[in-house]
């Protein structure tokens, strides 16, 4: 198989969980991890991992003589959207963990096919990579007027970024349900819980779907897209079986479909509890295979 | 402030979860018209679970809540109108949205544990010129020092004031006032101190005498009880028994009386009651509003609401998952039937 060379810019817990998840790989040899802080306990992890790791930032990571075929963006938005334009000139593929969706959003077993020529390409949210499969799981068989996400993350596994701009998280991930889930509207629901052991990541996926809907259709299409998503998050399960509801009041006639699911996370790096940071390395990891294959296919 | 409390009354926001968010334009002009000319400052007007709430998770709105704010505004000859926000629910785009409706104070909500996460949206606030008061939901479920921490860091947001919350109906007297003395304590003059209780345990009207003797200065009640759970502390009680121990609140007890037997009484489809699940919700230390949507699951799977709230508060879910509710119905549904429980 051939390989591409990446680099994780940003050795926060999320960059260090991807270097976990990628130097497991076939498809991906690691370049390098690059941060900013000497001190960076993500850097000295790198480093104890025998991967090459440097404070220098993007300037060090660009002026290499062998610079990356990928970067792995895992730092802040502020920081991609300075970066991506070094990165495009220097004709790096960007993929960014960031909310910066600079490029367009993607959610690997609904458009990656698609978008895999992109320069850059946007991992959304954590709840946007749990919750999206569903929807378009649902919208292929049914219309979906309507869609409806409630992400439980443990609050250890929120960082002061996602807390200070959590904006951020409803306002893009209700984008992506309609932009790549297919819903005609699309919300978004986050909520931390600081129970203690932590809870593990739980999302619930509402549809709004016709009160004739094939509910046999949607019930074998979202199981067959819980497996998809589990081949590459292999703790992403159905907490029970999709429950349908007749239209109610203030349904606008529409039924209801509820999908409940919970993402254990692989333990790479942060315990099974963080399933959100899990989907998100693990999402991105599987873009990055993606691209290796379609390198070879080109070659 | 003339008087040395301040009753908020949130009948039109924490009474839409008992009216499972069905309120009219009419409605809402009735009771705003009544509050208003017995002299209630602060009246309350949102979805139960504050702007952007309408929802399956929650329940959708009969009528569209900027509307509803934009009657209340528009009916108010003297008070102000409130909303409440969940930050991870509702966005700063909802709190322009009510601000243009002409709504004055905006009360940000978090659990107890998480008052970080709403720093964006009190700086918006600030920012539309709106008074603010932060919420700390759950407030029973960590102890006064705990409490006053994060009462702090609303307060550094920008909170004029911030609220020892019992969503859950739980505390009883004196875990009221510790923790209402430990945020007197910890803000002195940087922000107020407010109460809010609930009737799950019976105990709203008394917590909030207790809450006003350790130095909080706003009261939040609601006509006829109308709240989650068994309820709010009764504007109309909360007002007769501050006149009673000769504390001002600036309220006509004679005309919130009448606001809740004649205006919000012939509406209701029932009155907050401590039933069962109620009392557990106090007992357990359950989100108020988790009641009516236990009752629905409890009937839709077959499986006393009770337990489901049982189970609910020993899984330690917090303030907005009420998707929650259908997976622990679920499960104890499983259980009934004898199949090993899932996942």
């Amino acid at each position: 198989m051939s390989r591409l060379t990446a680099a994780i810019v940003g050795p926060g817990n999320i960059g260090t969980d991807l270097l976990v998840k990628l130097l497991r790989s076939d498809a991906i040899d690691v370049h390098s991890m690059v941060g900013v802080d000497p001190e960076s306990e993500g850097l000295a992890r790198a480093r104890a991992l025998g991967v090459r790791a440097s404070a220098g930032g993007v300037d060090w990571l660009l002026a290499q003589d062998d610079p990356p075929d990928l970067v792995f963006e895992a730092t802040s938005a502020k920081a991609h959207l300075a970066n991506a334009p070094r990165y495009a000139e220097a004709g790096v593929q960007a993929i960014d963990l960031t909310p910066a969706a600079i490029g367009p959003f993607v959610c690997p077993p609904v458009n990656l096919d698609t978008l895999a020529g992109a320069a850059n390409l946007n991992m959304i949210t954590c709840g946007g990579q749990a919750t999206i499969p569903i929807v378009h799981a649902v919208a292929r068989v049914a219309p979906v007027e309507y869609a409806e996400i409630v992400a439980s993350i443990a609050s250890r596994s929120a960082g002061p970024g996602t807390r200070a701009n959590i904006d951020e998280f409803t306002e893009t991930t209700a984008r992506a349900i309609e932009e790549v889930g297919g819903a005609g509207r699309g919300k978004a629901i986050i909520i931390l819980n600081p129970v203690d052991p932590p809870m593990i990541m739980r999302d619930t996926v509402f549809c709004a779907i016709p009160a004739d809907a094939d509910t046999g259709a949607i019930t074998a299409s979202v199981h067959a897209m819980v497996e998809r998503v589990a081949a590459y998050v292999p703790g992403y399960a159905l907490r029970a079986e999709p429950q349908f509801d007749p239209p109610r009041e203030g349904w606008n006639g529409r039924a209801r479909v509820a999908v409940f699911l919970e993402v254990r996370g692989n333990g790479d790096h942060l315990p099974p509890w963080a399933g959100n940071l899990d989907i998100m390395t693990a999402a991105a990891a599987s873009v990055g295979e993606r691209l290796a294959l379609g390198k070879e296919a080109i070659a | 402030m003339s008087a040395p409390v301040r009753i908020t009354d949130s009948t039109l926001r924490d009474g839409s979860h008992a009216m499972a968010h069905r309120f009219t334009e009419g409605q809402v002009r009735g009771v705003v018209h009544a509050l208003d000319s017995a002299g209630v400052e602060v009246i309350e007007v949102a979805h139960g679970d504050g702007l952007g709430g309408s929802s399956f998770n929650y329940g959708f709105s009969l009528e569209d809540e900027i509307e509803l704010i934009g009657a209340a505004v528009d009916e108010a000859a003297r008070a102000k109108i409130a909303v409440l926000l969940l930050p991870g629910l509702g966005t700063v785009e909802d709190l322009r949205h009510a601000r243009g409706a002409g709504a004055s104070v905006a009360r940000i909500a978090t659990h107890c544990t998480e008052a970080d996460v709403s720093a964006q949206h009190f700086a918006a606030a600030r920012e539309l010129g709106m008074e603010t008061v932060g919420f700390l939901m759950l407030s029973h479920r960590i102890g006064p020092a705990e409490l006053a921490a994060q009462a702090r860091i609303m307060a550094d947001a920008g909170a004029q004031c911030v609220y020892v919350v019992d969503s859950a109906g739980a505390m009883v007297l004196g875990d009221a006032q510790a923790r209402v003395s430990a945020l007197v304590a910890e803000l002195g003059d940087d922000a107020q101190v407010g109460f809010h209780g609930h009737q799950n345990l019976s105990l709203g009207v008394a917590n909030s005498v207790l809450a006003y003797q350790n130095g909080a200065t706003q009261i939040d009640g609601a006509l006829c009880a109308l709240g989650a759970g068994a309820g709010n502390a009764p504007t109309e009680i909360v007002a007769a028994t501050f006149e009673r121990m000769g504390i001002a609140t600036g309220v006509d007890v004679q005309g919130v009386m009448a606001a809740a037997q004649d205006v919000v009484q012939p509406f209701l489809p029932r009155l907050p009651f401590a039933d069962r699940s109620a009392i557990t919700q106090g007992y357990a230390g359950v989100y108020s509003s988790f009641l009516l949507h236990a009752e629905r699951a409890a009937e839709r799977y077959g499986v006393p609401a009770h337990a489901i709230l049982q189970r609910v508060g020993e899984a330690g879910y917090v303030g907005g998952q009420e998707d929650m509710i259908i997976d622990v119905a679920l499960q104890l549904a499983r259980e009934r039937d004898g199949a090993p429980a899932g996942g």
